[in-house]
């Protein structure tokens, strides 16, 4: 036990003193996420409230064929700009950019209007592009506003209750409390917060093991009288160690970016003060030791800095795909799914943000799920350490 | 001392060492001389207990390396083939680490380092972190560090690769002031000259096999020749077709 305290003390001082190590250890591992994430969120958010405020651009031509369709439409807010167009011509003033969207009355309108037929108009729009598509779908919707409208006139006309052609009464209710909302905007945060407690001790794995051994200190510090399951211990615990420091500032940095981020104007709440985050530290704590002990079995198969490298940063991914499949099925938390480490953690931070109640039950299994796996991977680890092949 | 029985040690086709049996006293300088490939590494490590052989046993002190790992190994300091720093600490912590993984007391450690620091000439360099060093200063911490337990015998595999002249003769005074000191060194070398100078005794290996093991003086007379190269290479064979 003492032997392992001093290749802890030993690995943590060598690491604190490596500036480059130290830099993507606790500046960007941690930092990296919560800003892009920051960035983002504010930047979608702000054209997202910006876009119902500003009025609806339209182009349309023949509107001397409908002037109570065009009158309709100003007293809705459209900006209208009158130009004369053919068919062709307004597919061209699209595709050319010159419109974003064209609408075209037909000079059979006014007959067949009169007349109580469909009376036909033309809209003319990209639906690759994404912004367009927008704008389309909010003249389609006033355009079927009106159209409801003038159907509920004519049936009052001839006599007939205009709520006939309504059998039902849909009425949506969203229970979604704020917070459940912001949590698809915050979906993808517990992977950042998960991807900067690895970050920070990634390099700490690499350099205590293939490190050691490129550098050539791995056989004399193997020729010593001391268990492998020791050095393999002192190594793990300060690759925890590191993790445990580059989570608190992950989640540190996330409470200071979401004090910026306006999710207010959207009339969501993040669930996210140092209360919250420290909940979110002791949920991901039993995922430090299994981060900690997967780096360094890994890297203790590899020959040189590079090569561990390489597996080790597709090991940063490896939490995502628990995550990835959680969104994609959209999984509830259910004691089953307790048992995967990273997704226990996923489901569990992301019930917190949205305000449910969790299982006491959940965290347990959680937290014993994924300090099993550490202990497995420990055991797997102490035991190639024993190995002849370790030297290499 | 340190008692080598009959270790063979295979790596797959490859017969790394078989039957290799010697022993090196206190109070003596033994050399393992063997050309590139020869098993001296092999040997080495199994005699540090890194390697399990085969078949046979090494002793340490009469303790067995793999019966008694921790016992043994607490007699045996080691220089390995590649003897790297870690070069974030200083050349004091670099000794210093190996020292307590020994289980040295705290007090006991700094003395043994001050003194070690004084008899290989480290004072300049002590406290300076081991990034920049050169081979010479690298080789005397990675000595500093295999002997800082005290230990009765020392082996040393290779100690001479890569430094200069200088450097070199530096090295011959430390292994000469371990004998005086009279303890059992043992090192593997392909250089002729360097165990000519230094060996109370040598230990021939070539194809994982021990071809001689005598005195300098013997192995010369037995092969009636004055260099000790040209008896190197009548014990190896190889007279003929070596251009």
């Amino acid at each position: 036990m003492r032997a392992l305290f001093i290749v802890f003390g030993k690995e943590f001082l060598e690491n604190l003193r490596d500036r480059r190590t130290l830099l993507s250890a606790l500046l960007f591992g941690p930092l990296f996420g919560p800003l892009m994430f920051g960035l983002i969120i504010s930047r979608t958010l702000e054209q997202s409230v910006l876009e119902s405020d500003v009025p609806l651009k339209l182009t349309i031509s023949g509107s001397h064929f409908a002037p109570g369709l065009t009158r309709y439409l100003e007293s809705r807010g459209a900006k209208l700009t009158r130009r004369e167009l053919s068919e062709n011509e307004a597919r061209a003033a699209v595709r050319g950019r010159s419109a974003q969207i064209v609408l075209l009355v037909p000079e059979i309108y006014p007959k067949l209007f009169a007349a109580a037929k469909p009376a036909p108009v033309l809209l003319f729009a990209d639906s690759a592009d994404s912004q367009t598509r927008k704008i389309a779908d909010r003249a389609r919707n006033m355009l079927g506003i009106y159209a409801n409208t003038v159907a509920q006139l004519r049936l009052e006309v001839r006599g007939v209750s205009p709520l006939l052609t309504a059998p039902l009464a849909v009425n949506d209710v969203d229970v979604a409390t704020p917070t459940g909302r912001a949590v698809l905007v915050l979906g993808f945060m517990t992977y950042f917060v998960l991807f900067g407690l690895l970050m920070g001790g990634l390099y700490l794995a690499i350099d205590s093991t293939a490190g050691e051994r490129e550098r050539g200190s791995l056989e004399a510090l193997l020729s010593l009288p001391v268990a492998r399951a020791a050095l393999v211990g002192g190594k793990v615990l300060a690759a925890c160690a590191y993790m445990c420091i580059s989570l608190a500032l992950s989640l540190t940095a996330f409470v200071w970016v979401f004090r910026f981020v306006p999710l207010e104007k959207l009339g969501m709440s993040a669930n996210l003060g140092a209360g919250t985050a420290l909940i979110f530290f002791a949920i991901c704590l039993p995922f430090v030791p299994v981060g900690a002990t997967l780096m360094t079995f890994i890297a203790s198969f590899t020959r040189s800095y590079r090569e561990a490298q390489t597996y080790l940063t597709t090991v940063l991914l490896v939490p995502t795909l628990p995550i990835a499949f959680a969104s994609v099925y959209s999984l509830k938390p259910t004691s089953k799914l307790m048992f995967i480490p990273s997704l226990s953690q996923h489901l569990l931070m992301t019930s917190v943000l949205k305000d449910e109640p969790i299982a006491r039950l959940d965290i347990l299994i959680s937290a014993a799920a994924s300090l099993s796996v550490a202990l497995l991977l420990f055991t797997l680890t102490a035991r190639h350490w024993k190995r002849e092949t370790m030297l290499g | 001392m340190i008692e080598a029985f009959g270790l063979s040690k295979r790596f797959g086709s490859i017969e790394a060492a078989r039957d290799v049996s010697f022993v090196a006293h206190d109070g003596q300088i033994t050399g393992l001389l063997g050309a590139n490939g020869a098993g001296k590494s092999t040997c080495f490590r199994m005699l540090y207990g890194v390697l399990t052989p085969d078949s046979g046993r090494a002793c340490i002190d009469g303790l067995d390396i793999l019966g008694a790992t921790s016992e043994a190994r607490a007699h045996l300091g080691v220089l390995p083939h590649a003897a790297g720093l870690y070069n974030n600490l200083t050349a004091r912590e670099n000794i210093q680490y190996f020292g307590s993984l020994y289980g040295m007391s705290r007090q006991l450690l700094k003395a043994r380092t001050d003194e070690l620091v004084r008899s290989l000439g480290m004072e300049n360099f002590i406290g300076r972190r081991a990034k920049g060093f050169s081979q010479g200063q690298r080789i005397k911490v990675a000595l500093a560090r295999a002997l800082v337990h005290n230990p009765g015998n020392v082996v040393l595999d290779e100690p001479t690769n890569g430094l200069d002249v200088m450097a070199i003769r530096n090295l011959r005074e430390m292994l000469l002031d371990l004998k005086a000191e009279g303890r059992c060194v043992l090192f593997s070398s392909h250089v002729m000259q360097e165990v000519a100078a230094l060996c109370d005794r040598v230990v021939i290996i070539g194809r994982g096999r021990v071809l001689a093991d005598a005195t300098v003086q013997e192995i010369r007379e037995r092969n009636g020749n004055a260099s000790l190269e040209e008896a190197f290479l009548q014990v190896l064979g190889l007279t003929e077709g070596v251009s």
